[in-house]
């Protein structure tokens, strides 16, 4: 579904990305660890377009197409998604109102008539019912005086609306209370099937008990510098990323 | 620079010199009293002249660019320019309301919709109501807008002739709005219109009006309203005004009004039409227990040049003001907003509010906002913001992350930034257009 290969990538003339090679399929789910400021959000910034970034050598390949030759809007049509590790507030746009724009563009982009009212709050009935979402708080402005838990749970609100084929999921279990994070993730895993795959970016080994990763990479100073399966997670819960880090250091070195 | 002066001394003189024509036209029943005063008017119009950028007032708005032009009032009487159905598209769909037409300042019998006959409200032309309520009529009349140092409104009183008279006596709450649609005939170069109306709401009364500013034909105008009103005692009077004039239309609006003890004015100035607009508003708090409530969005797009002047007059203690200005300037366009605030010696316990928050579309648009507080209590609570900015690139991309593209995003965000003013108006039907106006505004502009 989406290949990264050897991506280095600038903000402000500094390299912060500095050669990620990343395979993704179908039907799979991938943790990505690592340090405070080693490039997570970085990395899920230039999958969804962000301007700002200087990509400066490697390629995305997201089915067969240069992803990095796409406008923001056009990856979210082609079923990319990023649930934000900080959701903007977004006044006087309603949650309801942003939906049905956001359903609708879609589908105009995929050539479909807008969505029927009656089918659309159906959908929001739904989805809401799935991550436990009060109804009532789609009728307020997004994120607009959320909790930060709130927020959270909106993001994966939208995802499970718009239906990705690509979810990243940026540190969406931070916030979150021990009750929501379960709500969470299991309606993650109801989403999850064999089309669609999963980037969950994470700092704690407790969302991955919920969301059962295939893969866990370990980023580190803009680059992979570890993969393994669900396990590695634990390690890194119980020894940190000194480890990773020494064996970084000697790897450049020597 | 020589020329201009020049230019503007003509069109000072000439508009003088008609003041005889308009005479003749005027009918011989006209009240002496009020003639006396056009004259009166017209000898400080003739001293003051018109501002130029030296005026404090003035100095963001340059009306040589107008007064260049050499602009000609109709003085006849009894003739409606228009046929009906030239001006059926400027009524609000779906609200019953009472109707006064304005065309090039004078009312019109036939195009006016006056079905409120139960005495609870009384609307008409100058002429009618002078019969029924001299007596009202001449205790307000040119009361409240000072035509002694405001030359523009020296001009307009110089030439009152025929517009709007509303009167709602004591203890009459009128449930349909008043619509006053003031349109500029421009079919023929170079309309000057005048239109000068007078608005008493009485003691315990309530009513809601709604000043509709439209351009028929592609001239040049010049719409110089002055609008008086008086809200007496525990009255509550709402005032949306929306500027929707043509591009060659300039357009000097003064609102002057007059609040008594627990009045509430509420007002929303809603501006995308227009070459020129200035939008002077002010209040007298002259009352305890006065609220006073200006909100104002302005949406401009090409060469456009809005300028909102508010004054609110905390002459006596225990009143409320509370001032909202929101606008988004596209191309060329250039906004003013003034808010001024007295708060007098005696305003105690005044709490005075005031916010412009602006948002630039491109970087030769611009922006002057200047809060000028003059406070001499102590006893108060004053604050004000002034931010101009431009659109938020975060929210611009979280709303991209979703499909929407980019320039539905911008549309998105800018409608919503201006829908909170429009939000708050209480005419649902009139809501419903401004949404829709200030969608297809921001589609043509951003
Ligand atoms: N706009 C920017 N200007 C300069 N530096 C930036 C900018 N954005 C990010 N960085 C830097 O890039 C590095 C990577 O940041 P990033 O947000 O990707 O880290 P992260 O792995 O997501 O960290 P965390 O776990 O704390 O969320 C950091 O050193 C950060 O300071
Ligand atoms: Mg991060």
């Amino acid at each position: 579904m989406l290949t990264i290969k050897n991506l280095k990538a600038n903000i402000e003339n500094k390299e912060i990305l500095k050669g990620i090679n990343l395979q993704v399929n179908a039907g799979e789910t991938y943790a990505i660890m690592g340090p405070n400021g080693s490039g997570k959000s970085t990395l899920a910034s230039v999958l969804a377009g962000k301007e700002g970034y200087e990509v400066t050598s490697g390629e995305v390949i997201y089915e067969g197409e240069n992803l990095l030759d796409l406008s923001p809007e056009d990856r979210a049509r082609k079923g990319i998604f990023l649930a934000f590790q900080y959701p903007v507030e977004i006044p006087g746009v309603s949650i309801t109102n942003f939906m049905k724009t956001s359903i609708n563009e879609i589908r105009k982009y995929n050539g479909q008539e807008p969505m029927n009212a009656v089918d659309f709050l159906k959908l929001l009935k739904d989805k809401a019912a799935l991550v436990e979402l009060d109804t009532k708080m789609t009728k307020r402005f997004v994120n607009v005086g959320f909790s930060g838990g709130e927020k959270k749970r909106n993001e994966i609100f939208q995802l499970a609306m718009l239906d990705p084929k690509l979810s990243i999921l940026d540190e969406t279990d931070s916030g979150l209370d021990i009750d929501a994070l379960k709500i969470v993730a299991d309606g993650v895993n109801k989403l999850r099937n064999k089309s669609n795959a999963f980037i969950v970016i994470t700092h704690y080994q407790r969302l991955l008990n919920y969301i059962v990763p295939d893969f866990v990479h370990v980023l580190h100073d803009g680059k992979i510098v570890r993969s393994g399966g669900k396990d590695l997670a634990l390690h890194l819960e119980e020894y940190g990323y000194d480890w990773v880090k020494e064996e970084n250091k000697k790897a450049v070195t020597s | 620079m020589a020329n201009t002066t020049l230019e503007k001394n003509n069109f000072k003189e000439n508009i003088i010199k008609e003041f005889k024509k308009f005479e003749n036209h005027l009918n011989s029943s006209s009240l002496v009293a009020l003639h006396d005063l056009r004259k009166d008017a017209l000898k400080h119009f003739d001293t003051l002249g018109f501002p130029d950028r030296k005026d404090e007032e003035w100095k963001y708005t340059n009306t040589d660019l107008i007064t260049k032009h050499d602009f000609h009032q109709d003085f006849s009487i009894n003739t409606t320019s228009l046929y009906a159905k030239e001006i059926k598209k400027f009524f609000i769909p779906e609200l019953d309301a009472n109707i006064a037409v304005l065309v090039n300042g004078k009312y019109s019998d036939d195009l006016s919709n006056i079905k409120d006959d139960s005495n609870k409200i009384y609307i008409s032309s100058f002429k009618e109501v002078r019969k029924k309520h001299s007596d009202i009529f001449n205790t307000h009349f040119a009361k409240y807008a000072d035509y002694k140092t405001n030359s523009f409104t020296a001009l307009n009183t110089a030439f009152a002739c025929d517009s709007i008279f509303i009167y709602v006596p004591d203890g009459n709450k009128i449930k349909d709005p008043v619509i006053i649609l003031n349109i500029s005939d421009t079919k023929k170069p170079n309309t000057l219109l005048q239109p000068r109306n007078l608005i008493i709401s009485g003691k315990d009364s309530s009513v809601t009006l709604i000043d509709l500013n439209y351009t028929v034909g592609n001239n040049h105008s010049l719409n110089n309203t002055v609008t008086e009103i008086f809200a007496d005692k525990n009255s509550e009077l709402n005032l949306y005004k929306i500027q929707s004039e043509g591009d060659k239309s300039f357009h000097i609006g003064t609102t002057q009004v007059h609040q008594e003890e627990y009045s509430k004015f509420n007002s929303a100035t809603i501006s995308w039409g227009g070459s020129i607009t200035r939008n002077n508003l002010n209040s007298l708090l002259n009352g305890e227990g006065c609220e006073c409530n200006f909100d104002g969005a302005f949406v401009l797009s090409g060469n456009q040049h809005v300028d909102n002047h508010t004054l609110v007059d905390h002459a006596v203690p225990n009143c409320q003001s509370n001032e909202f200005y929101k606008g988004i300037l596209g191309d060329n366009s250039v906004g003013v907003f003034n808010g001024k605030i007295i708060v007098r010696k005696d305003a105690q316990k005044t709490n005075a509010y005031q916010s412009n928050k602006n948002i630039l579309l491109t970087k030769t648009a611009a922006m002057n906002s200047k809060p000028q507080l003059e406070i001499f209590a102590d006893d108060v609570r004053c604050s004000h913001g002034a931010t101009t900015g431009q659109l938020n690139e975060d929210e611009l991309f979280y709303l991209r992350t979703r499909g929407i593209d980019k320039k539905e995003a911008r549309i998105t965000l800018l409608f919503a930034f201006a829908s909170e003013i429009i939000q708050k108006i209480k005419v649902e039907p009139l809501k419903n257009i401004l949404f829709d106006m200030l969608h297809n505004k921001l589609k043509k502009g951003s």
